[in-house]
């Protein structure tokens, strides 16, 4: 340990004031220039110390972790901090938590890293960072604490924030040494714990943020409110990639409570009231004529045709490719093909989109949601036209995500009502009506599985052609390359986090890219969702064509691929798939590789009347390292309606151009009454850090529909089954 | 007009079509009470009207009478102390927690008028919609308030009505 640096150490200590602590009620008052009283006196004590730039410590113990990734429900929050206190040897009970703000985070040089939380990477992205930073603030403090006992640092040890000198039995807390730990540079790289040392990684503690969810006092960008604040509820025009052509401001300007009725850009309007309700009515009032481009007459079958042209097209980017399948096909004269499709699906996050901006002539900031900080505060300061330097997003807890706000479209668009109203803060609310017709859809795509069976009744060949939207080519065309869409194939990939799990002598996977107008964007689980369900369908099919058994079937194929059917085997286990299922019902399983972990489904229905009833589901799921085992039960048994929604019930259909389903009473979810029993075995591992936010949502769907045909012989291969018949 | 909510009497100047939540989140500042759909589906919105569970998202504050007693999350007991909000807590229920007002307001009203419901029974009570997927957690969460109901031997009362 170096000797201490006596720089002058206000400036760290000032600089945490203005950061967003856990278990406030106004959650704006710190954080904005306004001078209303702060919410707890505490927020204003001098005398916490930024240990480092992760780690507060307050003079009474109390350890405030930072968080920088985004806390959306998956509960990364709590793992995140679990995961610097463990090294941090501090009292979990004392641990509080504040967010980032990415405009001080750029300040300080990006000190808090990459704050951007999509593809389950929050825990995985982090880990190692974080435990380095909960390790050096341990050795600043245990380099204080000696100091200040003026003993050796090596009789010291650090149990529960406290630093004790063993033979003499004395001890500081870390609030005691905490200032004067600041002054110490600890080592670059401290040695971490094994993970057999774990006392608090790995343990099943309760979430740091579910209190103010309890009572209420949590504050959503939907609740937030500053003074003077008004807000505004738009719309864009319903066919994407149409514009606003003109509106009759006149004829609601009157309408109580009315401020302004605004053009936000090429093809959105806006009313700003003093309240929703005032702004709602007045825009559902408000006359508008759009020109809705050249897309004004597409349907879902036009869609669809423009997609089964792709399952034929000559040319197509390669995914996966081993031996020569298409020569063998060829040469088959046994081909068992099938075709699959999977629709537009809406995030349908409970929590509408919104944000909060204020603008003024030098400054320009954001209090709401965003998965993507950084990017929103980019989009912030290009809306505004200042600097980024001048901008700031106030990250907020979200009322779900899972992908939406990976896209800020309505950042964009906040920002550019606010600055037409400088120096008032202005709420834009988006109805749930605006949120269907303007969400970043799951994509479409539809799938052509051929292949042909050796005389050992192996798989011999398989070529599988996707044909359908890319999400990329839309939200990120830079990362397009010379082989297409690098995400299109999650789950079939040749080797990595996404890698297929099965050996395949002559194997192709390929992909026809069918844009579409409608906007694509990132929804919990990705790609991974239909091509595990295209995949694993399939792969029961061929078990079922060569009169096998569907879990030897796969296992035969995976020899080479251990932590995938170790994964598999679990979940049949966990069903008894050996047993003989109950008179009626029926048993269908699936397996994936997404998002690092390797995760296996297997269901149990029966289907009565033609009425689909799931009894159980055993879910196994192995993501190497486990930080909170009953939130990654949470995570997984949750997945399950994200996963099993689509395959039951909801779809985005386009008609006239724009998306038909308008609510929740046409975009149709699971409910409680729809949940079936979800038993979740988690096989860590070790070695290796999975996702566990996303995978398990892939294996939802195919499991329960390779159970429907065990149970009936009825292979559907279009989802929501709402547009099957399973009497047929 | 008057309402009465979480036991105190306010005066609210508000158009007669306004719905309730917009009164209560507007005008009275309780946004514990979420708008999720406007329709009057998914639930996020629920409060209790006379003790009963209520949409409030489509309700116009207008066929309200002053008499009759609206009871939010914050107004659901003191010091969030519900049965229910305990075994929320027991079993760390909320995921992003934007639904979780709604679903302990149907939960709460159904456990006053059924204090032992059957599964069953939950399931078909309970409407809301919950797009983190807490469902497994909720009914066990219904559950275990139900036993926490029959060991103290009595529905909930504690209700700022």
């Amino acid at each position: 340990m170096k000797k201490p640096d006596l720089r002058d150490s206000t400036q760290t200590t000032l600089s945490r004031r203005s950061f967003l602590k856990s278990g406030t009620v106004a959650a704006g008052a710190f954080v904005f220039g306004f001078s209303f009283p702060l919410a707890r006196p505490a927020f204003a004590n001098a005398e916490a110390t930024e240990v480092n730039a992760w780690i507060v410590v307050e003079p009474d113990d109390t350890v405030i972790i930072r968080i920088a990734r985004i806390e959306m429900g998956q509960g990364a929050l709590t793992g995140l901090a679990q995961l610097v206190a463990e090294e941090l040897e501090c009292d979990w009970s004392r641990v509080q938590f504040e967010l980032v703000k990415p405009g001080e985070n750029l300040s300080r040089g990006k000190v808090w890293q990459n704050q951007s939380t999509g593809g389950s990477r929050a825990i995985r992205g982090s880990q190692a960072y974080l435990r380095q930073a909960g390790a050096r603030a341990r050795a600043m403090l245990l380099a204080a604490a000696a100091e200040d006992m003026n003993v050796p640092e090596a009789e010291c040890e650090v149990h529960q924030g406290r630093i004790t000198h063993g033979p003499s039995g004395r001890s500081v807390s870390f609030g005691q040494v905490a200032h004067a730990a600041q002054r110490f540079t600890p080592p670059e790289e401290v040695p971490l714990k094994d993970p057999s040392e774990w006392t608090l990684v790995g343990k099943d503690v309760k979430r740091l943020d579910t209190r103010d969810k309890l009572n209420g006092s949590l504050v959503y960008g939907m609740d937030f409110t500053l003074p003077g604040m008004l807000v505004a509820v738009p719309k864009a025009c319903p066919v994407h990639g149409g514009t606003l052509k003109q509106f009759n401001a006149e004829a609601v300007k009157s309408m109580p409570g009315v401020k302004h009725v605004l053009r936000v850009d090429d093809e959105s309007v806006a009313v700003v009231a003093d309240t929703f309700w005032h702004a709602k009515k007045a825009l559902d009032a408000l006359p508008i004529e759009w020109d809705e481009g050249p897309n004004a007459t597409v349907s879902s079958d036009d869609i669809a045709k423009l997609l089964a042209e792709g399952l034929s097209d000559e040319t197509a980017y390669i995914g996966n490719q081993i031996g020569d399948a298409k020569t063998v096909l060829a040469d088959s004269d046994q081909v068992i093909e099938a075709d699959y499709q999977y629709p537009f699906q809406n995030h349908a996050q409970m929590e509408p989109l919104c944000a909060t901006v204020r603008f003024d002539e030098n400054r320009c900031e954001m209090w709401g949601p965003t998965q993507v900080p950084e990017s929103a505060l980019a989009t912030l300061a290009e809306a505004s036209g200042l600097p980024q330097t001048q901008c700031e997003v106030h990250t907020m807890r979200i009322g779900g995500s899972f992908g939406r706000r990976l896209a800020t479209d309505y950042v964009k668009q906040a920002t550019l009502i606010a600055k037409q109203i400088p120096g008032t803060p202005v709420k834009m609310m988006w109805t749930r009506e605006e949120d269907m017709a303007q969400g970043r859809f799951h994509p479409v795509t539809q799938c052509r599985l051929r292949a042909t069976l050796g005389e050992d009744k192996n798989l011999k060949a398989l070529h599988m052609r996707i044909s359908g939207q890319s999400i990329m080519a839309y939200a990120m065309p830079q990362a397009m390359g010379p082989s297409g869409d690098p995400i299109i194939f999650q789950g079939l990939d040749p080797e990595g986090d996404m890698a297929f799990g099965y050996s395949v002598p002559n194997l192709l996977v390929d992909y026809a890219m069918r844009n579409t107008h409608i906007r694509p964007g990132f929804w919990r689980g990705v790609n991974l969702n239909q091509n595990a369900l295209y995949m694993e369908c399939f792969i029961d099919e061929l078990a079922h064509a060569s009169d096998t058994d569907p879990l030897v079937f796969r296992q035969r194929l995976m020899a080479k691929h251990p932590q995938h059917l170790a994964v598999l085997n679990a979940a049949a286990d966990g069903i008894g798939w050996d047993t003989t299922p109950p008179k009626g019902v029926g048993r269908g399983i699936a397996q994936v590789k997404g998002f690092g972990s390797y995760v296996a489904a297997a269901a149990e229905v029966s289907v009565d009347n033609g009425t689909l009833k799931i009894h159980r589901i055993v879910a196994a799921t192995d993501p190497g390292y486990v930080v909170n085992p009953q939130q990654v039960e949470a995570q997984v048994a949750g997945s399950f309606v994200y996963g099993l929604s689509p395959l039951l019930y909801s779809e985005c259909t386009v008609e006239s151009g724009r998306i038909k389903q308008s609510n929740f009473h046409d975009y149709r979810v699971m409910l409680l009454q729809d949940m079936p029993e979800v038993e979740v075995i988690t096989v860590a591992t070790g070695g290796f850090w999975g996702g566990v936010g996303e995978p398990t949502i892939a294996v939802a769907a195919p499991a329960v529909l390779n159970a429907i045909f065990a149970a009936t012989g009825k292979r559907i291969r279009s989802v929501p089954i709402k547009n099957s018949d399973l009497m047929a | 007009m008057k309402l009465t909510v979480n036991g105190v009497q306010r005066e609210v100047d508000v158009e007669g079509d306004t719905p309730l939540l917009w009164v209560l989140r507007e005008e009275l500042g309780l946004t514990g009470t979420k708008f999720g759909c406007g329709i009057a589906v998914c639930g996020a919105c629920t409060v209790h009207i006379d003790g009963v569970a209520q949409r409030s998202c489509a309700l116009p504050v207008s066929l309200l009478q002053a008499s009759q007693k609206i009871t939010t999350i914050e107004g659901l007991a003191e010091n969030a102390d519900h049965p229910v909000q305990q075994a929320w807590a027991e079993l760390d229920v909320p995921q992003c927690g934007y639904c979780q007002s709604g679903m302990m307001m149907a939960a709460a009203s159904l456990l006053s008028q059924n204090p032992s419901p059957s599964e069953a029974q939950i399931r078909s009570h309970i409407t809301n919609i919950c797009r983190c997927g807490t469902y497994p957690r909720v009914l066990k969460g219904v559950q275990i308030a139900s036993e926490h109901l029959a060991n103290k031997g009595a529905a909930p009362q504690n209700e700022k009505a």
